[in-house]
């Protein structure tokens, strides 16, 4: 109370701590609600016996829910699909993304309009653009890929199953289709936040693009990479919309979101589904402990 | 703050490449040559789409086919007004419900914080980390319980609790710009509430709430996994129609293509409207 006090304005915040506290709470109960409550039941469902179709067989299971997903075949396949299609897709868009944002920091004539080309692909829906890769460009017969194949080779051109040869691939093309743009506007915002004098003046003292570029444009970056990889890493990890569009979970392309709404919503296990849910929530945490922190100084340093 | 220091920057970069023309040449054709690429997929969709069926199915591909609106008439006569109808409400009310919820939390964490305030900023991000697909199930189960399945009020509050961190940490990020010390002299001057918050509040944080609104909408617009499994027939959204078009049957990319376009028109517009808004939704206010 009294460090409140303290550090609260003398004119302005007289008021007591329940009316600071009082706007605030609409959105926090809001949250647990919708966002807690629910992850506490997946919790309990997830040590429980309970599939739909066999109603009666209700009840407690223990650890079996949990031994069943880390030894079944195709969890484990599906946790390893969800680090792959994760870990591809941010890498390669980040590193396009920046590439990308180096040449668009440049002044150019009709700059603007190649960084609004450059974002279309973000603002396409998921589930659209997920349609568009995989009838109109990966499509044996009448896609654009083999299309073009055909057009330039003539008719002994080779003609490809994209999807079929390649699932994983892909889905990755298809989603660092849509994430370099995202990659590139936090980028491109962060170089122009660049100190210009100072890169001027090196370059007075006679550094190169090179040095420039190593020691001075990418520490300044470091922290934008980090935000844009960790946006873009929480969002991939939870992809669903490709991976149900493109290869509907088949080939084995199937990663956590789409093996949890299948064995939910196909299998009815809820039981297994809920330990499903819980082991990624987990793998998350973990994950997130170590980029929230990173997130967290780039946030304090904005706000001063 | 950031904008101020980008243009000298601008002009720097003038004098930098007006003495390197032969490279710059080379690097302004490799931006061209990239984005044109990636805009590649997109308006080989829109062409498609103005094609007939025939045509657009035709291997190698006819880029100077006659243009034709089967592929629209044929998605229109599919019924997608009801699904759009539904995106629509969801993505308004939710965007809305958030901007309600989100404004007076912001204010509570910045201009008179409580104690602990990054705790709850904390919190609030770290309920962007929970897969939604853990809490799937549940919300599944509560639905069916309580009669909201295929409700669109459920995808409301689904899409409001899936937004409101976003804008809770955009509009905080916003308000702790309000100079602190003309809110003081404000008060001093006996200025009221109203004139407090038009006149010195409301200029820094409209570009925020313009920003957060954008970007919920773009979200709640865009998600598909709830609405797959909670909506059935009645409150079905503009990507659950979409995901009818799965599976290849038929002559029908020209539909396809039709389809996806006019789903994502919204998105598109209010995108390339507000790109700078964009950029700051996306880093949730950390990047002006």
């Amino acid at each position: 109370m009294s460090t409140v006090a303290a550090r609260g304005d003398s004119a302005l915040g007289r008021a007591g701590a329940w009316a600071r506290r009082a706007p605030l709470l609409p959105a926090l109960i809001f949250m647990i609600i919708v966002t807690q409550l629910p992850f506490l039941v997946t919790l309990v469902v997830s040590f429980m016996n309970w599939n739909a179709y066999y109603p009666n067989d209700r009840g407690f299971a223990g650890l079996d829910n949990f031994q069943s997903v880390l030894t079944d075949v195709n969890a484990r396949k599906a946790i390893l699909v969800t680090v792959l299609l994760t870990v591809g897709v941010v890498l390669i868009s980040l590193i396009l993304g920046l590439i990308v944002a180096l040449l668009l920091d440049r002044k150019f004539r009709g700059r603007s309009i190649a960084r609004t080309l450059m974002i279309t692909p973000f603002l396409v829906v998921p589930v659209a653009a997920a349609l568009l890769w995989k009838h109109a460009l990966y499509n044996p017969e009448y896609g654009l890929l083999n299309g073009l194949l055909r057009g330039i080779f003539g008719d002994s051109a080779p003609q490809k199953d994209w999807i079929t040869d390649n699932p994983l691939i892909s889905i990755v093309v298809a989603l660092v289709w849509q994430w370099t743009p995202f990659m590139m506007l936090i980028l491109l915002a962060g170089l122009q936040s660049r100190p210009m004098d100072v890169v001027e003046a090196a370059r007075i003292d006679g550094a190169s693009s090179w040095q420039i570029f190593r020691n001075m444009t990418l520490p300044h970056l470091r922290p934008y990479i980090e935000l844009s990889g960790l946006l873009g890493a929480i969002y991939v990890v939870q992809n669903f919309d490709a991976v149900f569009t493109i290869t509907s979970g088949g080939l084995g392309t199937a990663n956590l979101p789409y093996f949890i709404y299948q064995t939910f919503y196909t299998a009815h296990d809820y039981g297994r589904a809920s330990a499903a849910g819980v082991v990624v929530v987990i793998g998350t945490i973990i994950i997130a402990t170590f980029a929230l922190r990173t997130v967290l100084s780039l946030f304090q340093e904005e706000s001063r | 703050m950031t904008t101020t220091l980008a243009r000298p920057a601008a002009t720097d970069l003038e004098i930098r490449h007006a003495k390197q023309p032969r490279s710059g040449v080379l690097l302004t054709g490799a931006a061209w040559i990239i984005a044109v690429l990636f805009v590649l997929p997109v308006l080989w969709m829109i062409l498609t789409s103005f094609h007939t069926e025939q045509d657009a199915a035709a291997n190698p591909p006819k880029l100077a086919a006659p243009l034709s609106l089967e592929g629209y008439r044929s998605f229109f006569d599919s019924g997608p007004w009801p699904p759009l109808a539904n995106s629509l409400t969801a993505s308004v009310v939710s965007t809305l419900l958030v901007l309600l919820l989100a404004l007076p939390a912001a204010y509570a964490l910045s201009i008179k914080p409580v104690k602990k305030w990054s705790d709850v900023m904390f919190f609030f991000l770290s309920t962007k980390f929970l897969p939604v697909v853990a809490g799937l199930l549940p919300v599944y189960l509560f639905a069916q319980k309580v009669n909201l399945l295929d409700n669109i009020w459920l995808l409301i509050i689904l899409y409001t609790s899936m937004n409101l961190p976003i804008a809770v940490w955009m509009l905080r990020s916003f308000l702790s710009e309000v100079p602190t010390e003309m809110l003081e002299a404000a008060q001093v001057d006996g200025a009221g509430l109203v004139r407090t918050l038009r006149e010195i509040v409301a200029p820094v944080v409209a570009p925020g709430i313009a920003a957060a609104a954008l970007i919920c909408f773009i979200f709640s617009w865009n998600e598909l996994l709830f609405a797959r499994v909670l909506t059935g027939t009645r409150a079905e959204t503009a990507p659950v129609f979409l995901t009818g078009f799965v599976t290849s049957q038929g002559l029908f990319l020209a539909k396809v293509c039709a389809a996806s376009l006019v789903v994502s028109l919204p998105v598109l517009a209010a995108g390339f409207a507000a790109q700078d808004k964009l950029v700051q939704g996306l880093s949730m206010g950390a990047v002006r």
